[in-house]
């Protein structure tokens, strides 16, 4: 007697892990309780000095007076938070950073699902930024120009990021290509450019782009100080970018290049239209993570004088009617920093998860 | 990489004839435009400025600095404090790393969820802004001199630094240190050569050598306690605020990126391989240091030469809270000499040499723990 299988055995589910139960790994076991207990005795070092300073003694409401000899002076950030989140605009017209602040973070939210990545978004992220430009800079449709020196806080950090992702964006990409090209002088040239860019700390890149801006613009031009700092910027995150697309091209199987040029496709047909997609589509979450990396790097510019969130929020330090609370202050904007980057990482994480499952399928 | 031989015509040089063209022409037209700037702002390219005396102070530094010194020697002081700081930050926060990764990994519900915040908090605010916090959590939480708080008995922690007691040696200790630095470099070599058993023979020898000089030499220990004086500490070991913070914070900062690194090369080691080890009878100890570490090791390496470099760039950062490394005295060397062109050109030499040195360093190691070797 023969049993032939006609249908293939249905794929059974693996075992479940054994969950080890929360509250019984805090007290089982001798180094179990040893931890527990080290970390309980530094929680009650701590924290009750914490929360006294932080909350029972610290100053919600009042001015600077009312923060002499006590705990956290909240009411300082309180006062400079405007002043934190927008620099020195002009205060009439501070309703137009804000609206900045709105629209972009309005067009980032709405791209982050996949089923918006569409032309309309993207159409819509230009139409973001000039208004966004327009708004920020004035001098048309009535409103009063302003000076890029008086940009600042939150616009300057959403600014830098988003323009060096699309300017850093299209030049990864050429790098990445260059490098990665049968042509020795490109494949030099790109691998030149991209590690002396690497191998460079940031703030030296921004401190040679204010230092060399004069030298290296020709008479009767100048830069602004927002200017030499982007380019700096998209030099660097163009670096970066062409090294997680590296990443992405080399996942792409060389048999796709094979059979689309076998299937009758020319050079350039097959790098946009088949390798292209799938690399960036690999390199997307690493890609996100950039834009962590991106968002942290922009707190940069205080070296070079642009009045960033961190910067803004030091110079509002120095106001001689208030003591200096820097520990708050810091806190403060680090927390504005880890809402944003940290929802970016857990993107990140999520797109990560979600393209390994549907690779393949567009 | 494949590439073929074949089809080199026109399509393949030209471009590239192109590029270099292109190039050239780039390169011509930036000299131009600097040269005649520069002839307009009466400056001249030389590196003569280097042989001038430097004017400005350096707060602190580990090679001995006075205005007055040429500026020469003052990048050469920079180069130290930014090296130093560097190699600091390395040790100490790889040092950090692997326990949070280990508690990461733990049964511990507590040390899990506590060590998992830590990382995902340090990780996603950038350095600039968790320097300048400690260095104003120092500046402010930190008691004025007078009133120095001693959490540990010589050590003191006021507003202006930390500072701690010193042992030092005294006598004619030199013939001591030299046999003994040259025992730990003799042991350090045969151990990376793989000779573990003459690498513990060097240590005994050097220990017994040690200890040898140390009576026939008749050497002492005295301590150097730090006693206020009036205004301030003296005697002991002064480490300036600027120096605590950046050394602190980026230590914090690293060690969280160095834990995810450790968490990565743990968690890429399959679970079989755990299974597998244990079922042939190793002990936990044995197959997490014969199995597991060896495997891990080869996905720990590389990123942590990203890492490593990543903290050089980020030592540059010190400037935010006006700790004088490379980079800060560079630009001061330049402000005060207008010579931007040069130092720039130093300061990017500088950093591509470091860079590549660590990178250098990595690499060998990396061929070792890829060859699976000692």
């Amino acid at each position: 007697m023969r049993y032939v299988r006609t249908a293939p055995e249905p794929v059974r589910p693996a075992p479940p892990r054994p969950k080890r139960p929360a509250l019984r790994s805090i007290v089982t076991g001798g180094a179990n309780l040893l931890t527990t207990a080290i970390i309980v005795l530094f929680a009650i070092r701590t924290v009750p000095h914490l929360l006294s300073w932080a909350v029972t003694h610290g100053v919600w409401s009042g001015d600077g007076a009312a923060c002499r000899e006590a705990g956290a002076c909240w009411a300082f950030l309180r006062a400079k938070m405007p002043f934190i989140l927008f620099g020195i605009y002009p205060e009439a017209e501070r309703w137009r950073p804000i609206l900045v602040v709105l629209i972009l973070g309005a067009a980032t939210l709405w791209s982050l699902p996949r089923a918006h990545w569409t032309r309309a978004t993207l159409a819509f992220w230009g139409f973001a930024i000039v208004a966004s430009l327009l708004l920020m800079a004035g001098g048309r449709l009535g409103l009063s120009p302003v000076p890029t020196s008086a940009w600042g806080g939150l616009p300057i950090t959403m600014l830098l990021t988003i323009f060096s992702l699309a300017l850093g964006f299209p030049f990864g990409i050429v790098l990445a290509l260059a490098r990665r090209s049968d042509m020795p002088v490109y494949r030099w040239t790109a691998t030149a450019l991209i590690e002396v860019m690497r191998a460079m700390p940031l703030v030296t890149l921004l401190f040679v782009a204010s230092v060399m801006a004069p030298l290296l613009l020709p008479a009767g031009v100048t830069a602004d100080n927002l200017t030499r700092a982007l380019v700096a910027f998209v030099l660097s995150s163009s670096a970066y970018i062409a090294e997680v697309v590296r990443g992405g091209l080399q996942g792409v199987p060389p048999g796709q290049r094979e059979s689309a040029r076998a299937l009758g496709l020319g050079r350039s047909t097959v790098l946009l239209s088949i390798i292209l997609p799938q690399a960036i589509r690999k390199a997307l979450a690493p890609l996100t993570s950039t834009v962590v990396v991106i968002i942290k790097n922009s707190s940069l510019v205080l070296v070079v004088g642009l009045f960033d969130l961190l910067s803004a929020g030091r110079v509002s330090l120095n106001d001689p009617a208030w003591p200096t609370p820097y520990a708050e202050t810091y806190l403060v904007i680090a927390l504005i920093y880890f809402v944003i980057c940290y929802g970016f990482a857990r993107y990140a994480l999520h797109l990560e998860r979600t393209t390994q499952g549907g690779e393949g399928r567009p | 990489m494949r590439r073929r031989r074949a089809a080199r015509g026109w399509g393949w040089w030209l471009p590239q004839v192109a590029l270099l063209l292109a190039l050239a022409g780039l390169v011509l037209v930036v000299a131009r435009t600097v040269s005649d700037n520069m002839e307009r702002q009466d400056m001249v390219l030389s590196l003569g400025f280097l042989r001038s005396t430097a004017e400005f102070p350096i707060a602190e530094s580990f090679l001995a600095y006075a205005p007055g010194d040429t500026i020469a020697w003052a990048f050469v002081v920079g180069l130290g404090n930014s090296i130093a700081l560097t190699l600091l930050i390395i040790v100490l926060s790889t040092m950090a790393g692997v326990p949070i990764a280990l508690a990461r990994h733990s049964g511990h519900m507590l040390a899990r969820t506590l060590a998992g915040g830590f990382v995902d908090l340090v990780r996603n605010v950038p350095l600039v802004v968790q320097l300048l916090f400690w260095y104003g959590v120092i500046l402010m939480a930190f008691p004025p001199a007078r009133a120095a708080a001693q959490p540990l008995p010589g050590l003191f922690l006021t507003n202006r630094g930390i500072t701690v007691t010193t042992v030092g040696i005294t006598g004619t200790a030199l013939p001591m240190i030299v046999t003994v630095l040259g025992g730990l470099t003799l042991t350090l070599i045969t151990a990376w050569r793989g000779h573990l058993h003459k690498a513990s023979l060097c240590t005994l020898g050097t220990i017994v050598a040690g200890s040898a000089l140390w009576i026939v030499l008749d050497l002492g220990l005295a301590r150097d306690v730090p006693h206020f004086d009036r205004f301030n500490f003296t005697g002991g070991l002064t480490l300036t605020p600027e120096f605590v913070a950046v050394l602190w914070g980026s230590v914090i900062y690293a060690s969280a990126f160095a834990a995810e690194i450790v968490r990565g090369g743990l968690d890429g080691v399959p679970r079989g391989q755990w299974e597998a080890s244990r079922a042939l009878g190793l002990s936990k100890r044995q197959s997490l240091r014969l199995v597991i570490v060896p495997q891990a090791l080869r996905m720990i390496v590389p990123p942590m030469n990203s890492q490593f470099i990543t903290i050089l760039k980020n030592s540059t950062l010190a400037l935010v809270v006006g700790y004088p490394d490379l980079n800060f005295v560079a630009n001061t060397a330049i402000n005060h000499t207008g010579q931007g062109l040069e130092g720039v050109a130093i300061l990017m030499l500088v950093f591509f040499t470091l860079a590549s040195a660590i990178s250098l360093a990595m690499n060998r190691l990396n061929a070792r723990v890829q060859r699976g070797g000692a």
